[in-house]
This record gives structure tokens, sequence and C-alpha cells, in this order.
């Protein structure tokens, strides 16, 4: 559905001038999107994809376009850096330089999309788009309107001695379209950990492309907590060439209305790891539209999401896996496991397999169900209160994901989170 | 008179639509071990349950009383705060749990409520690796999630580790011996005894006389169809042993359900 002039003016007014700016193909490359945006705006609910996340009320929010980044206190952010990594912080889609130090020589190249576009337009022309397999209003959207961003590239057989963590912190209630892109030559590897945090409910319309050459490997971890008034569009869109591997665990824990998307196409003997979990209470809708394709033969995938939807939370799982003509020897496995833990919360999950190759090895499960009673009553035999069980229990849901996480600062961070989310418990960091 | 630790007057339970109990009487002395033998399906693992407060399991008929208390009115936390422990047939896994996670939330809600403080982290670890000792358990067990991926003898390893680290009054043991071989038999016997006390007592559902070659009972009793049909000394197991359960399953007693 349009958007009304009014609110699509500014859009276009951001748009026309971040082009004038551009190199060419990538002006066009707005134009055309903004084109393809006013026609049509954010994706309808009459889309099936988009049936059980309704994006309407953003234009019921005119949320405005973020003028200039708000004001940060550095230690604050700092606070929210992990150690051992390197660092981009976007503030409202801003890059703020004191606290991003991205610089990295050689055969690596990691910076913010306005150097990138300055300074390596080559490397972006190389890989801008090619892994975004999706085509709805948000992509448009972001392609029309970004600003802030971060360039990685690695050259062939490269390997980053630590991960480049990029910090998305919202503090307007205002849009910050973001795009990164991540290019891995053959053989190269890296470890990227997107965070969204907010303390403000605007809207983030994020995209990340990676593109992956042969035997390129890729561990993706992204750690979604924004305000709980602000909505969350961000894509992840992966292309993997003969032997890439792809690692990806995404956490969904904040925002009021969040989807994400994450789309992998794999290509000979490749593989594809991902893991999930949301953790809907309060409000929360939380969505995650997952797309594997086996385009090529003897690729393998694990998908393991898990949500926990209470209170009037909502969690949305759309998993499909697509094995085209001659995808042969492909071993998929997808599944999907919830805990329903209220009358008003709701779980939908929709697996789909779309298989066009006949010597494949694909299976998906299911489950929605409460806490394991028999577990609940194992630990109460052991002088455990039945909510403390509970929340022992659903500690133990979580950590399980977390203990998947196999970037240490990383897994120390969500521990800590979940800790003081569980500090009813007094859970403590034991030696 | 003393009061016995647990008295039990003729206690009938169902499970679902079916009387699995019917009408048993038992009582269990301070410092007495109890070993309660019979055929599958006589109800010994449905007693055990029954005793620890399992949902599903309901009492018809019938008392049970601990330390002069109606156990059967308690809550199972609180049954387990007041000294109970059940040592279940089928370990239960939590999946991202930690054991000694667990094991510190245990004890600590267990010296709550008898109005202690809570353990200092550096004494319970030394506690703990103490008693894993005894049970010939690697300490990675203490950081790997409760019995998952456990083989059937570390799930019973660990039953009687927790035990051993919770110090209960009454001890209730169910098939603690069913899947070991001989040395885990032996590793899980050696927990028990290093348990017993003139306060304490346990009660040990088991199939086999094997467990009782290590763990010596005071009194055997005979369960068939919901009823105790004989009760005597250790030299009532070796019985059993010789002339398998047939004997006891045309006892008159039994065929009166």
């Amino acid at each position: 559905m349009s958007l009304p002039a009014e609110i699509l003016e500014p859009y276009r007014l951001r748009s026309a001038s971040l082009a004038d700016n551009d190199p060419v193909w990538l002006a066009g490359l707005r134009h055309r999107a903004m084109a393809c945006f006013a026609e049509r705006g954010f994706p309808s609910p009459r889309a099936e994809d988009w049936k059980y996340t309704n994006v309407t009320a953003i234009e019921r929010k005119r949320f405005p376009l973020a003028a200039a980044p708000g004001e940060v206190d550095a230690a604050w952010v700092k606070a929210r850096l992990l150690p051992d990594c390197w660092h981009l912080v976007l503030i409202d889609g801003y890059v703020h330089h004191d606290l991003s130090h991205p610089a990295l020589a050689g055969d690596v190249v990691f910076c913010d999309m306005g150097a990138a576009l300055r300074r390596h337009a080559d490397l972006l022309t190389q890989g801008f788009g090619q892994a975004v397999d999706e085509d709805h209003g948000f992509i448009d959207f972001n392609t029309a309107l970004f600003h802030g961003g971060a360039l990685i590239y690695l050259k062939a057989g490269t390997r980053l001695a630590q991960p480049i963590q990029i910090l998305h912190l919202q503090t307007q209630e205002a849009i910050a379209p973001t795009r990164h892109l991540i290019v891995l030559e053959g053989g190269s590897e890296a470890t990227v950990i997107e965070s969204f945090i907010g303390r403000a409910g605007g809207l983030t319309a994020h995209v990340t492309e990676a593109v992956l050459d042969r035997e390129a490997r890729l561990r993706h971890f992204k750690i979604q907590e924004e305000h709980d008034r602000a909505v969350h569009f961000g894509g992840f869109y992966v292309q993997q060439a003969t032997g890439a591997r792809c690692r990806q665990v995404h956490f969904a824990l904040g925002g009021l209305l969040a989807r994400s998307e994450i789309h992998h196409r794999l290509g000979r003997g490749g593989e594809a790891i991902l893991e999930g979990l949301h953790w809907a209470d309060g409000r929360r809708h939380l969505d995650s539209h997952i797309r594997l394709i086996h385009a090529e033969p003897e690729g393998a995938s694990r998908e393991t999401y898990k949500a926990i939807a209470e209170q009037r939370g909502r969690s949305v799982f759309q998993g499909r896996i697509v094995v085209e003509p001659g995808a042969q020897k492909t071993d998929a496995v997808m599944n999907n496991r919830n805990l329903l833990l209220s009358d008003d919360a709701e779980i939908d999950s929709k697996p789909q397999l779309e298989i066009y190759a006949d010597d494949v090895q694909c299976t998906h499960g299911v489950t929605v169900g409460q806490l394991d009673e028999n577990a609940l009553f194992y630990l109460e035999t052991r002088g455990i209160d039945r909510e403390a069980a509970r929340q022992l229990l659903l500690y133990g849901f979580v950590n399980e994901c977390i203990e998947a996480v196999d970037v240490e600062p990383l897994r120390a961070y969500l521990h800590r989170r979940l800790d003081s989310r569980f500090n009813a418990i007094e859970l403590e960091d034991l030696p | 008179m003393t009061q016995p630790l647990l008295k039990i007057e003729n206690l009938h339970a169902r499970v679902e639509d079916k009387e699995i109990l019917k009408g048993i009487d038992l009582t269990l002395d301070h410092g007495q071990v109890h070993a309660i033998m019979g055929p599958n399906g006589s109800g010994k693992s449905t007693l055990a349950n029954v005793l620890a407060g399992r949902p599903g399991y309901q009492v018809t008929e019938g008392k049970v009383w601990y330390r002069g208390r109606d156990l059967l009115a308690m809550a199972p936390e609180e049954r387990a705060r007041e000294g109970v422990f059940l040592a279940f047939q089928y370990p239960v896994e939590v999946p991202g749990v930690s054991n000694i996670y667990f094991l510190k939330a245990a004890l600590n809600a267990i010296r709550k409520h008898r109005g202690e403080a809570e353990v200092d982290a550096m004494d319970f670890i030394a506690l703990v690796k103490d008693k894993m000792k005894l049970m010939d358990m690697d300490e990675q067990f203490l950081y790997r999630a409760i019995n998952e991926g456990f083989s059937g003898g570390e799930k019973k390893r660990n039953e009687i580790l927790q035990m051993l680290v919770l110090e209960p009054t009454l001890c209730i043991l169910d098939e603690i011996d069913s899947g070991l071989d001989i040395d885990a038999l032996k590793v899980v016997a050696r927990g028990i005894e290093a348990l017993r006390s003139p306060q304490r007592s346990f009660l040990m559902v088991t199939h086999y006389q094997r467990l009782l070659d290590y763990v010596r009972p005071d009194v055997v009793h005979v369960f068939a169809a919901g009823r105790i049909v004989k009760s005597g000394g250790p030299e009532l197991a070796k019985e059993l042993e010789a002339k398998g359960y047939g004997w006891i399953e045309s006892h008159p007693e039994a065929q009166a359900s």
C-alpha cells in the first residue's frame, strides 16, 4: 500500500540528497528503490510472508528520519562494547568516529559506509545488492535511505584475529536506516557481532548482506535488545559459494515489533548452521523469517530456533527450506521449539519444505508446549519451590542457546544479561 | 515410646483410574533400612512416588505420618525441605541448567527453610567435590546440564550425589540399582552406606536382592498387588532370590485383590 504524500516527501528529499553525493551506480539504485517504495510502501499483511506480522502501525507512527545523531555519554556506550573486539558504533544510523576503531590494515577492510564509498567503491560494487534475495518495501526503503553502515572485506585466506562488533544505538523516536556489506574472499574467516540497543522507540530498517566466496567462513551474531516501543526490521542475506560456511546465532530480546529475515543461499558442499531465540514477553512481537536455499548439491543446514512467549507476547517463526533441482545429497534439519507460557501469548510456527531433488535428507520438527511437568517435579523434590523451579527451567531453555555462542566475551555478556533477568533466583557466576 | 520416623497407615492410592496401593501399613524407625521388594506392578514405585508427592498419584484412603506430621498434606518441596528425598528410578534431564547450580539452589532452599544462612560458595564447592570423589564422579559433571547425556549409571550416581549433599532424613530410593553394572552398584552402595546414621532412615525399592548384599536392610517387605504380603529380615530377600516371585503372587493376600 502506498504511503500518503506528506509522509513520503521527506523520504524522497533525503534519498535524493544522499544520491547527490553517491557514485552513479548507487544513485541509480537509490532512485529506483525510492520509486518502488513510493509505489508499494511497507509490506501489507495481505502478503503471505507478512501474514503474522502487521507493520501498518509504522505508517501511523510517522517516524521522522533522524536528522543527526543523538547525544550520548561515551562511557555509557563504551560499557556496552564487548572486550577483545574491533568496534563500529552507529548512533541513530550515524557513525560515531570517536567510539569506532575500525581501522584494520593490509588484507582487511573494515570501515564505515561513508569511508567505503569514498575509498572502496570497487569493493562495494562487487558485492552490493548481490546477496539480497528479497524484494519488498523494507529493502526499497533501506536502499533508498541508508547512510551509515559498515563494509567488511577480507582478502583470500585472511583470518580476522578477533571479532568485529557493530553496535547500533537508537536514541530518538526516529528512523535509522543502516546497511552493512560483508565480502569474504576464498578461504577467509571472520566473526561479526551486530548489537542493536536503544533508549528510545524508533524504527530500525537494517540490511546486512554477506557474500562468501569458496571455502570462506562467517560467524555472525545478532543481538536485538532495542527499546520496548521500538520497531525493528533487520535483514541478513547471505550468498555462499562452494564450500562456504556460515554460522548465525540470533537473539531477539527487545523491541515492540521486530522482524528478522535470515536468508541463505548455499553453494556446493556449503554449510549453514542457524540458531535463534525469541523471548517474547510483555507485549513484544518477534518474527523470524528464515529461508534456506540449497542451490547446489551436498549442502548441509541445521536450524534450531527456540521461542518463549509469555504475558501478551507473540513469537512468529517462518522457516522455509528450498532444495532446488539438482541439489542432490542435501542434508537439512530444521527445528523450532516453543514455550507458550500464558493464555494471552501466541506462537505461530510455519515450517515449509520445498524439495525439487530426489536424493536428499530433509526433516523438520515443531513443538509448542509448556514447561516439562516431570522436570518441575524433579526440582521440587529437591526443595525448590514451584515458581523457582519454573524460573530455573526457563533459565535452562535460554541458557542452552547462550552456551551455543562460541565467542567468549559475547557469551559472558549474554550470561550477565540472563542472570540479571533471573535475579529473583540469585544466579551468579560460579567458577 | 519414641515416635517412628515414618508411619504409613492403610494407604490406598490410585493413578488415573487404577487403584495401585490397596492398604499399606509400614513403620520405619530412625536409623533403619527397609527394603521393598516385589514383582513389577506390585506398587513399590507407586509408594515411593506417593511419599514424594508426585502429581497424578491420588491417595484415596489412609495416612502417612512423618515425624508425627501429616506428610500427605505437604507440598513436594516442603517434604524435601523437611528431609524427604526421592532418588528417581528415571532421573530427569534438565537442559541448560548445570548440576552445580542446581545443587546449590537445592541446598540453599533447604538451608533457608531451616533458618540457616546460604552456603558459602567456596565451602560449597569443597563439599561437593568431596562427595563426588566418594561417588567416583569427575568434576566436569558439575558443569554439565543436569543428567543431560549422562549414562544410566551416571544418572544414578548423580542421584546419590544429590542425596549426599542435601543430607535428608528419609531417603527413598526407587530402583536405584536398576541398570547398574556391579562396579557402579558398589559405588552407589558406598554412597548410601556413607549416609547411614542413627537419625537417618532408608526405604529402598528394589527388584533384586543384589543391592542388599551391599546395603544390608533391617527389614524386607514383599509387595504383591498393592499390599505387603510378607515382612521379614534380610533372609527373606535371599528366599525371594532363590524362589522367585511366583510363590508370592499366589499368596492369598495378593489374590484377594
